[in-house]
């Protein structure tokens, strides 16, 4: 047909649905390269520390010596990971009980309050810049802790106390949308058997609601564990596996702010930190993964 | 019409992202062409200064002079550390590498030969205590043994019975370098429990309120808040200094890879003028390196 009607106009419409077609596929194709060269970047610059220099993945993984200009250097990073892993989880059990009881309030016990007035209140916790979070822990937290525990006030729990403050607001609104779309028949079923508000939102609500409300507890403390500047003003940054939640220690993203700028491109102390850098961009993947996973279950 | 728009839109960005990359090394003919080509007097090109947040200060402000007096020519500052400064500059994507230490202490030796170092400023580090320790003066062997971790308790160097906390810098950093080289003649290790923060500021804030803390800072950051430790008996000042007699001292370094076109010339002589010398150097508490009696080369030996 369009080969016969050589001079046939085209339809405005067929150009505006190649335009978009055009225009859509452009962006997807820039943004499948830009993600796809992220990842080659990090995981190239990471890997050359085990095949370049040599480092074995034992001594990265394993080591608990952070000695990066020693006799000899040594680059153990299990300190991080685990001052990573402490904070974020820390950071969790804090946020998470707060962030779903303010949810459940919300939705299910004052709505027009909730709603009204601590809903745009916990929206606001997410656009605070995190340097603000850094200083005031700083600034409050840290002597805080300092007068009332032994120690001086920086380390994992001063972390993760402004961690669980910046999390709050994805926890609550993820929290909030998952109890928001429950069908009422559950609920109401559960009250015409005669339950209480609170068997009704301890049996029935909370257990249907689990994987979603879970979803939000991971993506909060994906957030935690990637945060940099905020740990890093609060957590003391020296390179060794706490004894106590009150002693200063690192987290991945802290050596990695502090020693980046100042070691050069290529050296094995960079690579190292490159490899830092890998291991937290897996650790986002597999956060990713475990919330798609807990999406699949929330949908069966 | 809109949707047209949006796609023109996308394209540019696409382009200018796409053409980030050779941005730098484009910027470097231009400047280096219009070197070659001026005949007047006026000065053109663009120049790019990176690395060191503690020499950034006075790069910003001697910029900000020098493009008022010269509108043609534009200077980009950035800080991001002296290992970004100096693998910048090595690497040809920076005109200058700014930094805290010299280039053969980060890079090859092949490499920190292909850069020319230009000495703006001094800057002196003085050892601070929190202001209720009752400690006026600290021996070198005194602050090996603090910063080693087998002084524990301020007692133990003339003081009242306190803990010390240390408030350090990490590892890598250039003023942790300075400070170990010239006042404790040793590296120092990590200590358990030691507190690590990056910029100044934070140590500062940290000394002044942590109970027994001990710490390192620029004289520029000096200020009531914390309080100031004699160096075997030597008070930090400009002077003392300048004089040779206190030691804790670094050059601030500008490199350029090979000679600097004309352009990156006029600007480092125009840093290195009484103009700026007397003036933003002393006024952002760097000391002038012209007021410098002595010398000191890459090993630490001195000169008069």
């Amino acid at each position: 047909m369009a080969q016969s009607g050589g001079k046939k106009k085209v339809q405005p419409h067929i150009i505006e649905e190649w335009t978009g077609k055009i225009y859509t596929s452009l962006c997807i194709t820039f943004l499948i390269v830009t993600i796809f060269s992220m990842v080659f970047f990090v995981a190239s610059k990471g890997l050359s520390s085990f095949f370049v220099n040599g480092i074995s993945f034992g001594e990265i993984f394993g080591g608990t010596q952070w000695k990066p200009d020693g006799e000899p250097a040594l680059f153990g990073a299990l300190p991080f990971i685990i001052g990573s892993f402490s904070t974020s989880i820390l950071a969790a059990l804090i946020a998470a009980p707060l962030g779903i009881c303010a949810a459940l309030f919300m939705v299910e016990i004052m709505p027009k309050y909730g709603k009204k007035y601590l809903q745009p209140v916990i929206e606001l916790l997410a656009g605070i810049p995190s340097v603000v979070y850094g200083f005031v822990g700083l600034s409050v937290i840290v002597p805080f802790y300092r007068d009332i525990f032994p120690g001086q006030g920086l380390g994992i729990v001063a972390g993760a106390t402004v961690l669980s403050i910046m999390i709050l607001p994805t926890i609550t609104s993820i929290a909030t949308d998952a109890l928001s779309a429950l069908p009422p028949g559950l609920k109401e079923g559960s009250y015409a058997l005669g339950a209480t508000r609170w068997q009704t939102l301890y049996r029935t609500v909370l257990p249907t609601t689990m994987p979603a409300l879970m979803t939000g507890v991971v993506l909060g403390m994906a957030r935690a564990f990637g945060e940099a500047l905020a740990v890093q003003m609060v957590i003391g940054n020296a390179p060794h596996i706490p004894t106590s939640l009150f002693e200063s220690t690192s987290t991945l993203t802290s050596v990695i702010t502090l020693s980046m700028g100042n070691t050069v491109m290529g050296s094995i102390q960079n690579n190292v930190l490159w490899t830092l850098a890998l291991i937290l961009m897996a650790m986002t993947f597999i956060f990713v993964f475990t919330v798609r996973w807990l999406e699949r279950r929330a949908k069966r | 019409m809109k949707k047209s728009l949006m796609l023109v839109l996308t394209l540019i960005l696409t382009f200018t992202l796409a053409a980030c990359g050779q941005n730098n090394t484009a910027k470097n003919n231009t400047s280096g062409s219009n070197g070659g080509n001026s005949t007047g007097s006026e000065l053109s090109g663009s120049i790019l200064a990176v690395g060191s947040s503690a020499l950034q200060p006075l790069v910003d402000q001697a910029s900000q002079k020098f493009m008022d007096l010269n509108p043609k020519v534009s200077i980009q500052v950035q800080g991001g550390g002296s290992g970004t400064g100096l693998t910048q500059v090595s690497g040809g994507q920076a005109d200058i590498g700014n930094s805290d230490v010299f280039a053969e202490e980060k890079l090859e030796a092949a490499e920190a030969g292909e850069l020319v170092d230009h000495q703006v400023a001094v800057v002196a580090m003085a050892t601070v205590i929190n202001p209720d320790v009752n400690v006026d003066n600290l021996t070198k062997d005194q602050l090996v043994q603090i910063f080693t971790g087998k002084v524990t308790n301020w007692s133990e160097v003339g003081g009242n019975d306190q803990a010390i906390q240390i408030i350090n810098r990490p590892s890598s950093s250039g003023t942790r370098a300075t400070f170990e080289k010239y006042a404790l003649g040793t590296k120092t290790e990590d200590l358990k429990g030691a507190i690590q923060e990056d910029s100044s500021g934070t140590v500062k804030k940290l000394v002044s309120e942590t109970p027994g803390a001990i710490g390192y800072l620029a004289l520029s950051y000096l200020d009531d808040s914390v309080k100031e430790v004699k160096y075997e008996g030597v008070e930090a000042t400009v002077d003392n200094v300048a004089n040779g007699t206190y030691p804790v001292w670094a050059y601030e370094h500008m490199y350029t890879k090979g000679e600097a076109s004309e352009v990156v010339k006029a600007f480092l002589d125009f840093i290195a003028s009484d103009e700026v010398q007397n003036a933003d150097v002393v006024e952002l508490g760097y000391i002038p390196a012209s007021q410098m009696q002595v010398k000191r080369d890459v090993d630490g030996n001195i000169t008069k």
